[in-house]
């Protein structure tokens, strides 16, 4: 028994040294988001607390902690409060597969991208039970858009993961970067990593299909009656989601921990600092796009993931069989 | 083996509890939600005995698709509260529907178990002899050699559905506008501006 107790100990040690950096890393993430939307638009963006405005995010946890959380009277309350809670759950859980580096990985299962494509997909339910539970007309009509949409754009995200998963011959999230080694795949199915972007884009609920919270039309979509800390847990978790979406990006197509090219003064920067520079890239792209691109109409968004990128992806696909079985380089597996 | 023993019971009970609370709960969305708790349960059995691809498919299949569709369809036709309890009722119609369908699929059940004694080369295949390999690419194997065909009646199957389902719901409505994005973008100036000279006391025809 002793040594399950001490096995278990290793695990939440090892658990706490992956969730404290990435909560951390919420926190600046936010900042930078905010930042470089405020410098597109020629404003200075937070730049008051701490250092060059770092600490304002804290100062802002800090202020909702302090609020009053307030459950309407005619809310189903257990479910109103599961809500916020599935939705950070959810976007914390999903990291336990990303690999950092060779050795820096907390779980390493067969099946990693099924992993991290079911987990991303329970997470229309943090917004559904929100939605639901308030019992109220804005939040319903924000859940419903924004499950509709997740729903429709996950169908697009899973072909290009086919797409990649066809070349690497290999469910493991590892085996997939380590197929990247001699080229990214970036370059031979660049299509794919764009109509992966903006579908990620459209899963993470950011602008320019925003349209869940488009505040207009919805006040804030399914986040109307929240306050306080649980308010905080349903943004927390958001952010995590598109920290996580940029992570599975780079795996899938920047080579995750993969320097840019294997040389001297290059590989010296340890593996996960590159996985940390593609993830901040993608993040920055994120948040360019937040601040330049307007937003899109409710049936322009629902063309655009079933007439425009499902079928363009399903072609893409069948040409990346033919390509690999034509010059004969589909994986063998080894086994 | 403690620990596995420990884990199997946890996932079966919750499994078993929100089965039951399924069809005991007043309320049609939470037991919807129970539905979902009990997939997850059941996707987390198949897991722990080394199914990980069915486990994961379960999830994403049952959970992150099916149930969603689900749960719109009874919050969208307003059924949340049950008018009188599934048990409890005199012109309960529940029970005894609910009887017959459980009775069919015993007997469905024990025939195939009952089948699987007598047939014992059912699951015999030429590919299933490697057991070092994981069961991702065992499936692979015996899916797209030795059973093709059911493989992909099943997909024709599912097609045929939708598109009935897609027919059923399907009505031409007239009279309504369509915004044409190509003729929207491929506008320009020198096709849709013109000047007129207007002379006074006399106006102007426009053609559309």
């Amino acid at each position: 028994m002793f040594e399950y107790i001490q096995i278990l100990g290793q695990e939440v040690y090892k658990i706490l040294f992956v969730l404290v950096p990435i909560l951390v890393s919420v926190a600046m993430i936010v900042w930078l988001d905010r930042r470089v939307w405020g410098l597109v638009q020629k404003r200075k963006g937070p730049n008051v607390v701490g250092p060059f405005g770092l600490l304002q995010t804290l100062a802002d946890a800090l202020k909702y902690i302090f609020k009053e959380i307030i459950i309407p009277a005619s809310a189903n309350k257990a479910v109103f409060v599961l809500a916020p809670i599935v939705t950070m759950t959810l976007a914390l859980v999903a990291w336990a597969v990303i690999p950092m580096s060779e050795e820096f990985v907390l779980a390493d299962i067969n099946v990693g991208v099924l992993y991290l494509f079911a987990v991303s997909s329970l997470g229309v339910y943090g917004i559904i039970m929100g939605g639901w539970a308030s019992n109220s007309k804005y939040p319903f009509l924000g859940a419903i858009r924004s499950a509709a949409q997740m729903v429709s754009y996950e169908v697009s995200i899973g072909i290009i993961i086919i797409n990649v998963l066809l070349c690497v011959g290999s469910l493991n999230l590892k085996e997939i970067v380590l197929a990247q080694k001699d080229l990214w795949y970036v370059i031979p199915l660049f299509p794919m990593f764009v109509i992966f972007f903006i579908s990620a884009l459209a899963e993470t609920n950011r602008p320019p299909f925003d349209l869940p919270e488009a505040e207009a039309e919805l006040v804030a979509g399914y986040q109307t009656e929240y306050s306080g800390m649980m308010y905080a847990m349903f943004w927390l978790g958001e952010y995590a989601n598109i920290l996580l979406m940029c992570a599975m990006g780079s795996i899938l197509f920047l080579g995750g921990w993969l320097p840019i090219i294997d040389l001297y003064p290059i590989n010296l920067i340890p593996a996960p600092i590159w996985m940390i520079i593609k993830i901040l890239f993608l993040f920055f792209l994120f948040a360019l796009i937040k601040a330049i691109v307007p937003r899109y109409r409710y049936d322009q968004l629902m063309r655009l993931g079933w007439k425009i990128f499902l079928p363009f992806s399903l072609f893409y696909l069948v040409l990346t069989a033919s390509f690999l079985f034509y010059f004969d380089k589909l994986p063998k597996g080894n086994f | 083996m403690l620990i596995h023993s420990i884990f199997f019971y946890f996932f079966s009970v919750i499994a078993i509890f929100s089965s039951l609370m399924v069809i005991t709960s007043r309320n049609t969305v939470n037991s919807v939600f129970f539905l979902i708790l009990d997939f997850i349960s059941v996707g987390c059995l198949f897991i722990m005995v080394g199914a990980e691809f069915l486990g994961m498919i379960i999830l994403i299949v049952y959970v992150g698709a099916v149930a969603v569709l689900f749960l719109f369809v009874v919050m969208m036709l307003n059924v949340a509260e049950q008018k009188q309890s599934w048990f409890i009722g005199k012109k309960s119609t529940h029970i005894p529907t609910g009887l017959i369908v459980s009775v069919l699929i015993l007997l469905e059940l024990l025939v195939v178990v009952g089948g699987w004694k007598y047939k014992d080369n059912v699951m015999s295949s030429s590919t299933l002899e490697y057991s070092n390999i994981s069961n991702t690419h065992q499936l692979g194997l015996v899916m797209y050699t030795d059973y093709i065909l059911y493989f992909q009646m099943a997909g024709i199957i599912l097609l045929l559905s939708m598109i009935g389902a897609i027919l059923l719901t399907f009505r031409q409505r007239k009279g309504v506008k369509k915004q044409s994005y190509f003729n929207q973008i491929s506008r320009n100036p020198s096709s849709s501006i013109e000047l007129k000279e207007v002379e006074t006391n006399k106006g102007v025809k426009i053609d559309d």
